[in-house]
């Protein structure tokens, strides 16, 4: 115990072992952290409940920390809904008679960004009993002028997708384009032709800028019955979310970045450290038995290393689709017999002769005993580095099958993140956040236990340590 | 003497045998999934079948019923004719005598370029284009490790060896993970290189057109995997050397004034040569079968790239075939340096192992 003590103390000597060593320590702190404040139940729920559960969010966002650095800031989300009063939102609802209600919501919206947000929806409830209210839809500019964006009937819960209005984009463009007697030549999106300012610099995509000012939605409606209550949440999308942005399902990536870090260490450690003992195991019953039994297992690991690790497991999990703790058992069944065995059996034929071992046979311990109190310990000092050292392999193996999309369908993880970037373009849309974020995790991740490990292995390695 | 060398070859060329028929055999089981792949071949086979019924204007005056007691019939036939009729267990020895002879059969649902559905073709259309990449980077990475582990075995303590060994843990980060921001700059942003593919489309006509069009997309996958595993072969290398260095064989050799070179030749490489060689052959074999994800990423059109899509679509005939072909060309490696290491090595050669 005193060596490992005087071994720690060296350890601290290192400066890239102390880095490392302190991004283990924070990363297993994150993760503790996230596994008690997002259990993995509510996380795969979170993760795979749809597009309805996030609606609120923009979609594909950049995080929001990048306006700081940023000399354009972009919009954050901004929502308004007559359910929760806050400034700028006023509804009234007049009983016309006992046939006839008018409501009437209105959103004053200060818009005072330089960017353009990303898209506009309206949620709409209302609790009518026979015929549906009907709504019209107004939108006011900072100009004064008053556009109706749409007309119609509404159903009990009802959602009016501005962004999505083809019919009004038109309308939009040929009004403007005759104001300013010029043609809007490219495809404007809603959200620009609603907050553009109304000059020649709308022609052109590079140059189109906001109308800054107050803006103003209102929804003039009527219901056919009495005691109609409508309720209307209006939803302006920015381009920035959180701290880590939202991917195209409009999830919050901070989730996925979070989750993936239990799963990514627990994964890693589990791996490294289970195959290094059992192969450890199997190379001291090879070495300490002899004979036939170490035939048959030099024959065994002789199969294993001609079968080609990862194509076989790539194989395994698309057949049966398996999740991710199943995956985990998987890989360690194949390299259980890996080429691992040949060297621990290799260190284990030298240790086997040493006089202590020869000592605890002569009063008569078993050969268990000898196996799990002689030699194995023996050799585990030796191997810690490489156990460390193989955390990153196996992080790096999880993102992999994820990567090819053969992971776990259900849990949040690095590699899905990647996956699904990849699988929607990311790069090409140059929406880079997306893959450099859970990419940052996992170098970040394994580049830690790699530092540690090489630091290791020139403390329990001396004749490195001397080079 | 030499009866013994003889003993011991055909000794090891039995052991990889046997090794590579239980590989294969362990293969084509989990190819199978279970019967999964046995249920997409029948019903493949019925689809067929009842559809060439059907358009045979010779049975065209038969009614729904008696159509379908033909098609059954037939289809009982031909399920004994390719012996679906017997359990898996008894059909998997068959399997494994065709996959042994390299008898790989037709493909499931994959083609190849012209159009052949036979499994050897497909594959051996596609093997020379991860051989070219994968050499290529191979090689690289070899030579830089050798002749910079030399150099810096020889300048220890200098600033590039620390240099090396502060570097060494970037190799914990895979090429591919490299390869994603090797395409993140060069590709997407610069837009200097391609995202990937192994030539423009379409290819250009002319020899050198297409060779030059090649090599540009071969510079990110190389690049990422240089950058990837230089500074932990360079590390590995020198260490290695260092080691033998302070032999006495060494020591004495520098006593006695020899030339730094000669030093280096003769009492270095030629001792530390047989298992550097052994390294580098092996990791290349593995290398052609196990850059699937690095094929992926780049849309390099190899063997990685063609086993990733053939599990996919359960095509397990290539799966297996692919296999096969990487446990022969595995076991064929191992052997041959076994057969030259017992001709060069002494001990062996004497009979002393």
């Amino acid at each position: 115990m005193s060596s490992f003590k005087q071994n720690f103390k060296i350890l601290l000597i290192y400066k890239s072992a102390l880095i490392g060593l302190i991004t283990i320590l924070a990363l297993t702190g994150i993760s503790m952290y996230t596994v008690f404040s997002i259990p993995y139940d509510e996380a795969i729920k979170l993760w795979r409940a749809g597009e309805q559960y996030w609606l609120d969010n923009p979609r594909n966002a950049i995080p929001s920390w990048i306006n700081v650095f940023s000399s354009k800031k972009s919009p954050e989300t901004i929502i308004f809904d007559t359910q929760r009063p806050q400034h700028g939102v006023s509804k009234a609802i007049v009983q016309v008679s006992d046939r006839f209600t008018r409501i009437k919501i209105e959103f004053l919206l200060n818009y005072e960004y330089e960017d353009f947000p990303s898209e506009l929806n309206l949620f709409l409830k209302s609790n009518y009993n026979k015929s549906s209210p009907q709504l019209s839809v107004h939108w006011v500019k900072p100009n004064g002028e008053d556009i109706i964006l749409n007309s119609f009937l509404i159903y009990k819960e009802d959602t009016y997708y501005i962004s999505n209005d083809d019919r009004l984009a038109s309308e939009l463009k040929s009004m403007i384009s005759k104001k300013i007697n010029g043609t809007i030549g490219y495809d404007a999106p809603i959200a620009v032709l609603l907050f553009a300012s109304e000059d020649a610099s709308i022609i052109n995509p590079s140059t189109v800028n906001v109308m800054r000012g107050e803006y103003k939605l209102w929804i003039d409606g009527i219901a056919f019955e009495a005691n109609v209550n409508l309720d209307a949440k209006l939803v302006v999308y920015g381009k920035v979310f959180g701290w880590a942005g939202t991917d195209h399902l409009r999830r919050d990536l901070g989730i996925a970045l979070l989750w993936g870090m239990p799963i990514a260490l627990s994964f890693g450690v589990v791996a490294s450290v289970s195959i290094a003992l059992i192969q450890m195991f199997i190379g001291a019953l090879s070495a300490w038995f002899g004979g036939r039994i170490d035939s048959l297992i030099q024959r065994i690991t002789e199969v294993f290393m001609i079968l080609p690790f990862l194509p076989i497991l790539i194989m395994i999990s698309t057949f049966y689709k398996f999740n991710i703790w199943i995956l985990l058992i998987i890989i360690i069944a194949l390299s259980i017999f890996g080429v691992g065995v040949k060297n621990y059996r290799a260190m284990f034929l030298q240790i086997k002769e040493f006089p202590y071992v020869e000592a605890a046979r002569a009063y008569g311990a078993g050969n268990f005993r000898i196996l799990t109190h002689y030699l194995m310990p023996k050799v585990i000092p030796i191997v810690i580095p490489s156990i460390v050292l193989s955390v990153a392999d196996f992080v790096f193996l999880e993102a992999v099958l994820a990567i090819l999309g053969l992971g776990d369908p259900l849990t949040p993880t690095w590699g899905k993140i990647i996956y699904d970037a990849y699988s929607n373009g990311a790069l090409y849309k140059g929406l880079y956040h997306w893959v450099l974020e859970p990419s940052f995790m996992l170098a970040f991740t394994s580049l830690s236990f790699a530092m540690l490990g090489f630091a290791l292995d020139k403390i329990f390695n001396p004749k490195l340590r001397e080079m | 003497m030499v009866p013994r060398f003889v003993k011991y070859i055909v000794k090891r060329g039995i052991i990889l045998l046997l090794t590579v028929i239980a590989a294969v055999y362990i293969t084509i089981f989990i190819a199978n999934m279970g019967g999964y792949v046995d249920e997409i071949v029948k019903s493949d086979l019925y689809l067929s079948i009842s559809q060439s019924v059907r358009q045979n204007p010779t049975y065209k005056a038969l009614n729904d019923t008696q159509v379908e007691e033909l098609i059954n019939a037939i289809f009982t036939n031909e399920l004994k004719r390719i012996g679906f009729d017997k359990p898996f267990i008894y059909r998997s020895f068959a399997y494994l005598r065709d996959a042994l002879s390299l008898n790989l059969g037709r493909a499931l649902f994959l083609s190849s370029d012209s159009g052949s559905r036979n499994v050897r073709i497909i594959i051996f259309e596609r093997l020379p284009n991860t051989v070219l990449l994968f050499t290529t980077m191979q090689l690289l990475l070899f030579l830089i490790g050798l002749f910079g582990g030399l150099f810096l075995s020889r300048r220890y303590g200098s600033f590039l060896d620390r240099l090396s060994v502060l570097l060494a843990p970037l190799s914990s980060l895979p090429g591919w993970f490299y390869g994603i921001f090797l395409i993140l700059i060069f590709a997407s942003f610069l837009r200097l290189l391609p995202y990937g593919g192994m030539v423009d489309v379409p290819p250009p006509t002319d020899k050198w057109g297409y060779a030059l069009s090649v090599l540009r997309h071969m510079i990110l996958p190389v690049m990422s995997w240089l950058i990837a595993y230089t500074f932990i072969g360079v590390y590995a290398r020198r260490t290695f050397f260092l080691m033998f260095s302070s032999e006495d064989y060494v020591e004495l050799a520098k006593a006695k004034g020899l030339p730094e070179s000669l030093i280096q030749r003769r009492y270095i490489l030629r001792p530390t040569l047989p298992p550097i060689i052994t390294d580098f052959s092996l990791t290349l074999i593995s290398s052609w079968m196990g850059a699937i994800i690095t094929e992926t990423i780049f849309n390099w059109p190899g063997i990685g790239s063609l086993f990733y899509i053939a599990s996919i679509i359960f095509d397990s005939p290539i799966l297996v075939g692919l296999v096969v072909i990487y446990a022969y060309l595995l076991a064929i490696t191992v052997f041959t340096l076994d057969f030259i290491y017992a001709i060069l090595d002494p001990r062996i050669r004497s009979g002393g192992i």
